[in-house]
């Protein structure tokens, strides 16, 4: 396998953008990632036909809800044809709110087997074209017909039940949860690409009689700023193999490792539904494969849709002991500043959760850290390896990264 | 302009004489304090200027709730509306929204608009709530009659109230009314109005100082969401 570098990225800022369909936000994503590697004017190439300058070979879309929100499909061909890249390969990958990072995937091993030397990445999702009960509705179809969705159960209430698990198996309090979310709306608001740009008081979402308008209980004990946005927005990636980056401008980033797992589509189906085991083993394998572990880790981008996430998932990476990682938000661990910042952009929590946006936005997060930069205020000093998890369904598929600074 | 104080008279609607709204304080989810008071007549042309750039914004019907509460807050400053009263919201002496209805008789109130300027910190939800609690709990209304213009209206009034169906026109024209009752009024208080009185000294003075308005960039970044564009 070849060593495969991001030599490009691109993001809009998440949010409401009602005057943008899913295409435009997918080509505009596209174009700043394109322009960001240099490779503005390439166009779209067939494979191995050594067009010079180098042309994009192959796109891979992740994109959930085209087909149920937009009623489009194959968003794939028509982006190729939309931002001139024909006659490029194209493929539309829908994985839940784990496609961005499996289009992601599929990029790498595209790269890495030697079939195509350029590759673009988009994610991207338009999910305000409708309204919060239909969204909400759209998420739900990842649950199973059957045994979840018939019964009226959504992500909300299913993370709602997930967190009274492992408050009472693991300690979480409430505090951790608000940390969480507190932590991650001060970085949002730093963050120009971010949907909530806005810090929050503990006074004016815990501890002021007030809070019971504005934080209310979502899904018990969720409340309102437990829960991630439903957002609109697009992130893109370029690769191309580690020994074709000549004259980068910028540090290339290079995927050290990755890795994917699945678990029961159901949550009554595992042994113990605290256990987030899709996530242990995606980490697992990254970590192998980047021969490094989780304590080399400087920065880190994980799929908080909701608070509990963060905890839960920095434990079942392997950064903090089960029962620490709500320990370590309080502690400030994982603030900015602290050993492992965690969601320095303000996570999905503030920057927002296109789905099919997600799991790229994460890794573009990433390259801009290890990139070194962003501004003062949201640059982690000296980060030479980041870690990122795409959480889908309900840890039933869950894609990792592990992206390093290249030394130049 | 001249006025004609004896066609006035013929002009002028009566009025039902209205118990002041105390004024009350509100923490807001940034920790910023929300001012609400009643309005008078005089700090009408400062609402009008901060609604205006609202009238123009087309998303959530910004468009014709604002241009609706313009013309209602000039009916009201010309006295031209019967028994009609405004509410409105400051945060550091800014104006995030207003609230208007009128006294259809002495216990039946009708509810006008809701508008929120600045958005995402539920302003429009405390705003309405204040709006509900002086008809019920202050001008001691048995019901108020209320109509959703707006998709977000009618989820934040109707379901989060369970306000009752009517077949009683509103006077927006448009679908019939749905009624607030006293009964739901009290069974929703614990989960949808707040607020602390008194509000301190300074946090008034700051708001009746003088009446701040944002910028219409700013407007129109908070309502029409041109973040980053």
């Amino acid at each position: 396998m070849r060593d495969v570098a991001i030599i490009g990225v691109g993001m809009i800022p998440f949010g409401r953008r009602d005057e943008d369909g899913l295409m435009d936000m997918l080509a505009y994503a596209s174009l700043k990632a394109l322009d960001d590697a240099g490779l503005g004017a390439a166009g779209g190439a067939v494979r191995g036909s050594g067009k010079e300058p180098v042309g994009i070979e192959a796109v891979y879309v992740g994109n959930m809800g085209g087909g149920i929100l937009q009623h489009q499909t194959a968003v794939a061909s028509s982006l190729v044809d939309r931002i001139n890249l024909l006659p490029a390969a194209a493929e539309t990958v829908e994985n839940g709110p784990a496609s961005g990072g499996s289009a992601v995937k599929n990029g790498i091993l595209a790269v890495a087997s030697g079939y195509y030397d350029y590759v673009l990445v988009v994610g991207g999702e338009k999910m305000r074209d409708v309204t919060g009960w239909r969204a909400t509705d759209f998420v739900a179809t990842m649950t199973h017909p059957q045994v979840e969705y018939v019964y009226g159960l959504t992500l909300p209430g299913m993370a709602g039940m997930f967190t009274r698990l492992y408050m009472e198996k693991y300690g979480v309090t409430r505090d951790m949860l608000v940390a969480v979310a507190l932590k991650n709306q001060e970085m949002g608001a730093l963050n120009p690409y971010a949907h909530v740009e806005m810090a929050l008081s503990r006074e004016g979402i815990v501890d002021s009689p007030h809070s019971v308008v504005n934080n209310p209980t979502v899904a018990d004990p969720l409340h309102l700023y437990d829960a991630c946005p439903v957002s609109d927005g697009a992130a893109a990636i370029v690769l191309c193999p580690l020994d074709r980056v000549k004259d980068a401008k910028k540090p290339p980033v290079v995927i050290a490792g990755f890795g994917q797992a699945t678990d029961t589509h159901t949550l009554q189906e595992r042994e113990d539904p605290t256990d987030l085991k899709a996530v242990t083993l995606a980490a697992q394998q990254a970590f192998e494969m980047a021969k490094l572990t989780p304590a080399d880790i400087h920065v880190a981008e994980l799929h908080d849709a909701f608070t509990i996430l963060e905890i839960a998932e920095s434990e079942h990476i392997g950064f903090f002991k089960k029962g620490e990682g709500g320990k370590a938000v309080l502690a400030g661990k994982t603030c900015f500043g602290g050993s492992l910042p965690i969601n320095v952009s303000g996570g999905l929590k503030a920057r927002g959760h296109p789905v099919g946006a997600t799991g790229v936005a994460q890794v573009v997060e990433l390259v801009f850290q290890l990139r070194h930069e962003l501004p003062k205020n949201r640059q982690v000093k000296n980060a030479e390896n980041g870690f990122s998890i795409n959480f889908g369904g309900f840890g039933n598929n869950v894609l990792s990264f592990v992206l390093r600074r290249v030394r130049q | 302009m001249a006025i004609d104080m004896e066609l006035e008279a013929v002009l002028r609607p009566p009025v039902i004489e209205m118990q002041p709204y105390p004024p009350k304080v509100i923490t807001l989810a940034n920790g910023k304090k929300l001012v609400i008071r009643q309005a008078t007549r005089e700090d009408v042309p400062a609402l009008l200027k901060a609604v205006h750039p609202c009238m123009f914004i087309t998303r959530d019907y910004y468009d014709i709730v604002a241009s609706r509460v313009y013309a209602e807050l000039l009916g009201w400053y010309r006295y031209r509306v019967r028994n009609e009263y405004c509410l409105m919201g400051q945060v550091d002496g800014y104006v995030v929204g207003v609230v208007n209805g009128r006294l259809v008789d002495e216990k039946v109130g009708m509810s006008y608009h809701t508008l929120a300027i600045d958005r995402g910190l539920r302003i429009g939800s405390h705003l309405f709530a204040a709006k509900m609690e002086y008809h019920i709990e202050y001008l001691k209304q048995d019901s108020v009659l209320i109509v959703a213009e707006s998709p977000i209206g009618f989820r934040r009034w109707m379901i989060e109230y369970g306000l009752e169906p009517t077949d009683i026109q509103h006077e927006l024209g448009g679908p019939d009314s749905y009624r607030l009752t006293k009964e739901l009024y009290y069974d929703s208080m614990s989960r949808l109005v707040v607020g602390d009185r008194p509000v301190p000294q300074e946090l008034m003075d700051e708001a009746q100082e003088e009446i701040l308005i944002v910028s219409e960039d700013s407007i129109l970044e908070k309502i029409a969401g041109l973040k980053g564009r």
